[in-house]
């Protein structure tokens, strides 16, 4: 479409859109005068934003159509593929010279952050916060973004680990570093228990048997008095100790803060030496394509309850933390809502991309806080955000991307 | 019986039910070691779904599969799982390519080597030298098929990006990584151009010839089957029709019917 086009379109948008809000944003009766204020400055603003707002749409709509035409075709050249500007999470990730000075730096500001002199409690309450929600998003990235079964409840076992803490506090005087190991075994074995029957179902099926099943874990431990103490919860849970050491809060909050960051800088370890592993590829060919994956003899149902588990495995460690880190829990904490964030999370930073997951879980955590600036509107912007990822990249932040072997051997070489 | 006189599969009286259908019809078919055999038939004529029940996608009505893979004991393959199948021996390619499309092409013959390797979720994460010995032989493995098959220039291009003969051939480099002592290829020349479809030719022999791998192909293109096959079998509708050289089968009477129509007689 050429830019008059474009032009005369958002033009008639506008148009329309200045009639629609013409009874709300220009008439208004002031009853206490009688009398009815025309505000025509208001029509002004809803035509030029609408204007605006209208044009820019046109233009990236066109502009991701433009992008999806030229790789749309199945052949490529190896030039075109090399002179193909490589995006910059690729050549972080890739090139030595951005790696290092780009991961040191990081460092440096994760060490340096909680002591910063505007810092205060509650900020390093908030990225602990996101830290959690990278390591159940790192998680969850194992069963849904490679091996690509969608999960939803995938909290169940966030609560397992949550209420293992608890009750084994609770009754026995348990303390975290012991629950830790412990919570993150019920929650695996949890896992295998539920994904044995269910990991025959296929997509969708997967997706509500996982979701009811989330459901009937948090209805459970609403009503069960006796077991969890039913929607008052589970108060009192010692947070982590360290060697005895007597902290107030600020120390106690900056001691979770570098307990989650060498939690997540775990998570991250395992989850990248899986993923290109022989079983990370074979969770991959799952997600592509089940029957061809079965055919190049991959034991389907062995690959799913592996992830599946070790998904588990990584809600239940979280769920001790989450534990440790509120000092109480209760079923409210584990709503369908929250699967639905971690998922957010997931799909937002780029299935079966660690990078993109660790940048989703802080946009999607931090955003809402630091929204609360425009307290109303936050959960609205919000979900603009979200619906507007989806259009314009729905691959997520960064795409995943798959291993680069090189081979320096040239065929004569070889004998 | 001696060993060479064996089949390698031996399929007798298989049949399919889907439903009222009746796609496979007590068919018996069998390859032996060192031979390309051809499977044809009109369309709709049960090659594909007589694959699928080889392979254990479909469970069949009726009928026994026999493998006797060399130099192991004769193994019934009914009632077994695909990737049991796999493990067995027996490889195979799609009618409708079914590579993992937003994988590399390494990749995809790497998966290819899973049932013949065994680490697991420790070995993955500690990276123990068993383990990564066992990576590099597949990495290894893998590259040496691309190189045989043609496409070592290709390794690190996503399964997707690649022409479209070249995913078929990709399709037989993944199935040739699980050491198949046979290889099951569905339709592997349908939309080649002539000269791909030589190369193929060329390609399929070797595998037999070389690699010691038998192969039973599906395949409409009747030059490529007359010239390849050291023996045709023929289905239509579920049933097997006849079973022969080369000759024999463009003289066979039934064939030419089976193939030109019925002809109205005189
Ligand atoms: N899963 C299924 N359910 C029901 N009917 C099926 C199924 N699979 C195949 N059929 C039927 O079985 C018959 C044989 O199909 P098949 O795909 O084996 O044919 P084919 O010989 O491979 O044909 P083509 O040359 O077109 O690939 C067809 O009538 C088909 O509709
Ligand atoms: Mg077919």
């Amino acid at each position: 479409m050429t830019a008059i086009a474009q032009i005369r379109q958002s033009l008639i948008v506008a148009l329309w859109f200045m009639f629609l809000t013409f009874p709300i944003l220009v008439i208004r009766v002031n009853t206490i005068e009688n009398i009815i204020e025309w505000r025509w400055v208001n029509m002004l603003y809803a035509g030029a934003g609408s204007f605006l707002g209208s044009f820019a749409w046109r233009y990236l709509l066109e502009r991701k159509s433009r992008a999806a035409g030229k790789d749309g075709g199945p052949v490529r050249t190896a030039e075109a593929t090399a002179a193909e500007a490589k995006p910059w999470w690729r050549r972080l990730r890739e090139e030595r010279q951005y790696r290092y000075p780009a991961l040191s730096v990081l460092a440096v500001v994760a060490t340096i952050f909680p002591f910063l002199p505007f810092t205060s409690t509650y900020q390093i309450n908030i990225v602990t916060n996101a830290l959690l929600y990278v390591m159940l998003g790192l998680g969850l990235n194992i069963v849904v973004g490679l091996a690509g079964l969608l999960h939803l409840g995938y909290v169940a076992f966030y609560a397992v680990g949550a209420y293992s803490y608890a009750l084994l506090h609770y009754h026995f005087g348990i303390g975290f570093w012991t629950a830790l190991p412990l919570g993150a075994l019920l929650a695996t074995l949890f896992g295998i228990l539920l994904g044995f029957p269910v990991l025959r179902l296929r997509g969708d099926y997967l997706a509500i048997v996982t979701l009811g099943f989330a459901e009937i874990t948090r209805l459970v431990l609403e009503n069960w008095n006796e077991f969890s103490f039913g929607p008052s919860g589970i108060a009192g849970i010692p947070r982590p100790g360290l060697f005895g050491l007597e902290m107030d809060l600020h120390g106690a909050t900056i001691y979770f803060y570098f307990l989650m960051i060498a939690l997540c800088l775990l998570t991250i370890f395992v989850v990248n030496r899986l993923q290109n592993s022989r079983i990370g590829r074979a969770w991959v060919a799952l997600r592509e394509d089940e029957t061809a994956c079965e055919a190049m003899g991959v034991n389907a149902t062995a690959a799913k309850l592996t992830a599946f588990a070790l998904g588990s495995t990584w809600a239940g460690l979280a769920g001790v933390v989450f534990a440790a880190k509120t000092t109480f829990v209760n079923p409210a904490s584990f709503t369908f809502l929250e699967s639905a964030m971690i998922l957010s999370i997931v799909v937002l930073g780029g299935m079966g991309s660690i990078l993109g997951v660790i940048l989703g879980a802080f946009i999607l955590i931090l955003t809402p806080e630091y929204l609360r600036a425009f307290s109303e509107y936050r959960m609205l912007l919000f979900g603009l955000i979200m619906v507007m990822m989806m259009i314009f990249r729905p691959q997520g932040i960064v795409k995943g991307e798959r291993r680069i072997y090189e081979f320096h051997r040239k065929p004569e070489d070889r004998e | 019986m001696n060993a060479v006189t064996e089949p390698l599969l031996d399929v007798q009286a298989l049949t399919m039910n889907f439903g009222g259908l009746t796609a496979l019809d007590q068919v018996s078919l069998q390859v032996h070691p060192g031979e390309v055999a051809a499977l044809i038939g009109p369309n709709g004529a049960g090659k594909t779904t007589f694959f699928n029940c080889v392979t254990g996608i479909y469970r069949p009505s009726g009928g026994d599969i026999f493998v006797n893979p060399p130099g192991k004991r004769r193994r019934r393959l009914n009632g077994m799982k695909t990737h049991q199948v796999t493990a067995q021996g027996l490889a195979r390619t799609f009618q409708n390519i079914r590579l993992f499309q937003k994988m590399t092409v390494l990749e995809n013959v790497m998966i290819g080597r899973h049932c013949r390797t065994r680490s697991g979720v420790l070995g993955a994460v500690l990276r123990d030298p068993q383990t990564r010995r066992e990576e590099r032989e597949i990495v290894e493995r893998s590259y040496a098929i691309l190189e045989k098959i043609g496409l070592a220039g290709e390794v690190n291009e996503l399964a997707m990006n690649l022409p479209y003969g070249d995913q078929r051939r990709l399709e037989i480099a993944r199935a040739m990584a699980t050491d198949p002592f046979l290889i099951l290829l569905d339709e592997p020349a349908a939309g080649m151009n002539p000269r791909e479809t030589d190369a193929l030719e060329v390609l399929i022999r070797r595998i037999c010839d070389e690699e010691g791998i038998a192969v039973l192909l599906i395949e409409h293109d009747m030059r490529m089957v007359m010239s390849i096959s050291n023996r045709i079998h023929v289905l239509d509708y579920g049933k097997k029709i006849a079973t022969g050289t080369v000759a024999e089968i463009c003289e066979n009477p039934v064939v030419i019917k089976a193939y030109l129509g019925e002809e109205t007689e005189e």
